[in-house]
């Protein structure tokens, strides 16, 4: 949520905090909300509730689309980045991160001095946190949701701290909270009074992590719980330091490509993004970006990716240090080509649209995709061809254009009836006489999308006295209260 | 209407290996030539078509739609496509593409005549094909046949269809006047063509006058 709320702020949509807003994620019922400001929590939006009752609860409440992929992967970067305390970081759970700060608080001066240390750079990143330090994990991990905040807790006092904890602070999954419950067990302290032969007959079939007994255990320190850390992505940076200012980086690139692609081989990862930062001697720094469709670790493709780029750069009077990074890479493990010393073939077409992208722009060479929508030019979602390959549009079972204009063209037409096909049409000032026509298709506007008002289409196939096909439409019909005489455009061409 | 099919004995034509052939539109806004070019296409599953415009023919002549290309072949149709700004970035793109053998084809459209495509660049799109195995495809519009190094050069245009077998008064399959004008390695003519749908090829006929086309429509409903 708070993720969010930074991005709303940096687009300019301030103010964020006083205002109702949840983030929404689709239900097998319709959307859920998912997560919620402050704000819209005291006027009763609580996550869980579907988002129609929750714009019933509260009018005024905004809602979102909830992106909880996007939500992890901040959440891993956070959690890398909170390697700054202490060496041993991990996501624990949504929204959650466990350190191990054993023997790093004295750097930081105690234990409630990390805390305020902690809760204050969080605070700088526009986050709120709730933090505890227990001696398990466990412990810290109830602390932390159900204390007051910022707690600290001494082994000694483990038992009194966390005994008056809900059960639900022992990490159990909705059903197990909800049969202790039925069974009278409230607290941590009523878990605990029960004999431990009754819990271990009671729960012999529950897994580990839903098990009463194996989490009382972890919590109180029975049982070990060791933090499993993943290891930080591996960075990747070729550096060229020279003696004197250079104007021109071009000689140096096969080099730095070289370097750079060593690198990455000896970690078996490519390349997916490189970038190129020269560093001024006067202190600016310039760079240019490229990126590549498949990741790859090839020095001369690499080298020609900048091709016509490096001219943009300004050196100034000189730069006096180069670096080529891999700002994005991802594991590449070496393959066999075919015994037959034929060329890879999807290696070939991956290179080809990674010069093309790196020449004119990620956005420029596009393939197609499939939608689900009748209105033609809908039914094409371009993406660019740097992406995954989208699904193709499948054979349409009514004819359709091999061209389209983009954006339809108006033409003046003579009709015999106003509801019927155009007998004559004039179009970019010259005038076709219609011959045949098949038609008319009906394609009605998507309500669920287009703005109130908007007409729906009556395509007619026709064929002019020269012998060539269009595509015709008629945007309305008289009468349907949408506008006046319906316009005619033009709107592409057959073979 | 009674019409002689053109089609009956089919002039046998040449396969040909892959190289650089120019398609010349008689107007601008006429979509044959696509159909032409697209019904030769070898194989379209073997890999996309790349799709080159430069700004203006995209303009004057709208963009490809890959779901109508799917209902000319009868199969979805990978394509990419690039819309530059210049010529000399439509000749470079083609340039790069055609090193590459995983393209089915490779088109380009250049509106006019600009003084980039000449016969050097003509020369080398021609060589790189001819050393790659990848057909390309200059779509010319609004252009005159000046000095090319094109193996092959067409002018094509739409011909009236023949009515539908179902609805006499609608647009049957498409035929289109093709005129090779300018060829090595085997005779220039003039011929009818059509898209086969069942072989996926183009099929030449003899160029006979068709019956006369349907008269315009008067009064209709």
């Amino acid at each position: 949520m708070e993720r969010r709320l930074a991005l709303l702020a940096r687009r300019g949509h301030g103010g964020a905090d006083d205002m109702p807003f949840a983030l929404v994620l689709d239900g097998p019922h319709g959307p859920v909300v998912h997560a919620t400001t402050p704000a819209a929590e005291e006027a009763g939006v609580r996550p869980g509730l579907r988002a129609v009752d929750a714009r019933a609860v509260c009018p005024s409440l905004r809602v979102d689309e909830a992106d909880p992929r996007g939500d992890e992967a901040a959440l891993l970067d956070l959690a890398l980045w909170a390697r700054r305390w202490c060496p041993w970081t991990a996501v624990d759970g949504p929204g959650g991160i466990a350190m191990d700060v054993t023997g790093s608080t004295h750097l930081q001066g105690g234990e409630a001095a990390m805390l305020e240390e902690i809760g204050g750079r969080l605070a700088g990143l526009g986050l709120s946190c709730r933090l505890a330090i227990a001696p398990t994990r466990g412990a810290a991990w109830a602390l932390a949701r159900f204390g007051t905040g910022r707690e600290i807790c001494d082994a000694p006092d483990l038992a009194a701290r966390t005994g008056p904890l809900p059960v639900r602070a022992l990490r159990l999954g909705e059903d197990t909270a909800l049969l202790l419950r039925r069974l009278g067990i409230r607290t941590v302290d009523d878990l605990s009074a029960v004999p431990r032969l009754s819990l271990a007959r009671r729960f012999a079939r529950a897994e580990a992590g839903d098990n009463p007994l194996v989490r009382l255990d972890q919590m109180m320190g029975r049982l070990p719980e060791p933090l499993h850390c993943p290891d930080e992505p591996p960075r990747f940076l070729a550096r060229a330091v020279l003696s004197e200012p250079m104007l021109d980086p071009t000689p140096l690139l096969p080099a730095l490509a070289g370097e750079l692609c060593a690198m990455l081989a000896a970690k078996g990862f490519g390349a997916r993004r490189v970038m190129l930062a020269l560093f001024r001697s006067d202190g600016a720094v310039s760079s240019v970006e490229a990126a590549t469709a498949r990741a790859t670790r090839d020095p001369l493709h690499l080298a020609r990716l900048f091709e016509g780029k490096l001219e943009r750069l300004d050196p100034g009077f000189g730069f006096d240090l180069v670096t080529l990074g891999a700002t994005g890479a991802e594991e590449l493990r070496s393959r066999q080509p075919g015994l037959d010393s034929r060329r890879d073939e999807g290696e070939e077409l991956a290179r080809f649209v990674d010069r093309v992208s790196a020449r004119f722009g990620p956005q420029a060479l596009l393939r197609p995709g499939f939608q689900e929508s009748h209105i033609p030019e809908r039914r094409e979602a371009w993406t660019p061809a740097l992406g995954p390959q989208p699904p193709l549009p499948p054979v349409p079972h009514a004819p359709r254009p091999l061209r389209l204009f983009d954006p339809p063209e108006e033409v003046q037409v003579v009709y015999a009836v106003p509801e019927g096909p155009p007998a004559q049409f004039v179009w970019r000032r010259m005038t076709h006489r219609v011959t045949r026509f098949a038609g008319p298709e009906r394609i009605a506007p998507e309500w669920w999308r287009d703005r109130p008002g908007t007409r729906l289409r009556d395509y007619y196939r026709v064929e002019d006295h020269t012998g060539r096909r269009f595509w015709l439409y008629r945007e309305g019909v008289v009468g349907d209260g949408r506008g006046g005489t319906p316009r005619w455009f033009m709107h592409g061409a057959f073979a | 209407m009674k019409c002689a099919d053109p089609f009956a004995p089919a002039t046998p034509v040449p396969d040909r290996s892959p190289t650089l052939c120019e398609v010349f539109a008689l107007t601008p806004t006429d979509a044959a030539p696509t159909g032409f070019v697209l019904a030769q296409v070898p194989d379209p599953a073997r890999g996309p078509i790349l799709w080159v415009q430069d700004r203006l023919s995209r303009r004057e002549g709208g963009r490809p739609y890959a779901t109508g290309l799917a209902s000319l072949l009868r199969r979805p149709v990978q394509i990419l496509y690039l819309e530059a700004r210049r010529a000399v970035d439509v000749l470079w793109a083609m340039e790069e593409a055609l090193g590459c053998p995983a393209l089915a084809a490779v088109i380009g459209e250049v509106w006019g005549d600009p003084p980039a495509l000449d016969f050097t660049a003509t020369k080398r799109l021609a060589l790189r094909a001819e050393g790659s195995g990848v057909q390309a495809w200059l779509l010319r519009r609004a252009a005159r046949a000046d000095l090319s190094a094109a193996r092959e050069r067409w002018r094509v245009s739409g011909l009236p269809s023949p009515p539908a077998p179902d609805d006499l008064r609608a647009p049957g399959a498409p035929i289109w006047q093709a005129d090779l004008f300018r060829a090595r390695g085997r005779m220039p003519g003039a011929w009818v063509t059509r898209h086969d749908q069942g072989t996926g090829r183009l099929d030449f006929g003899h160029l006979t006058p068709l019956a006369d086309p349907a008269p315009p429509l008067r009064a209709l409903g």
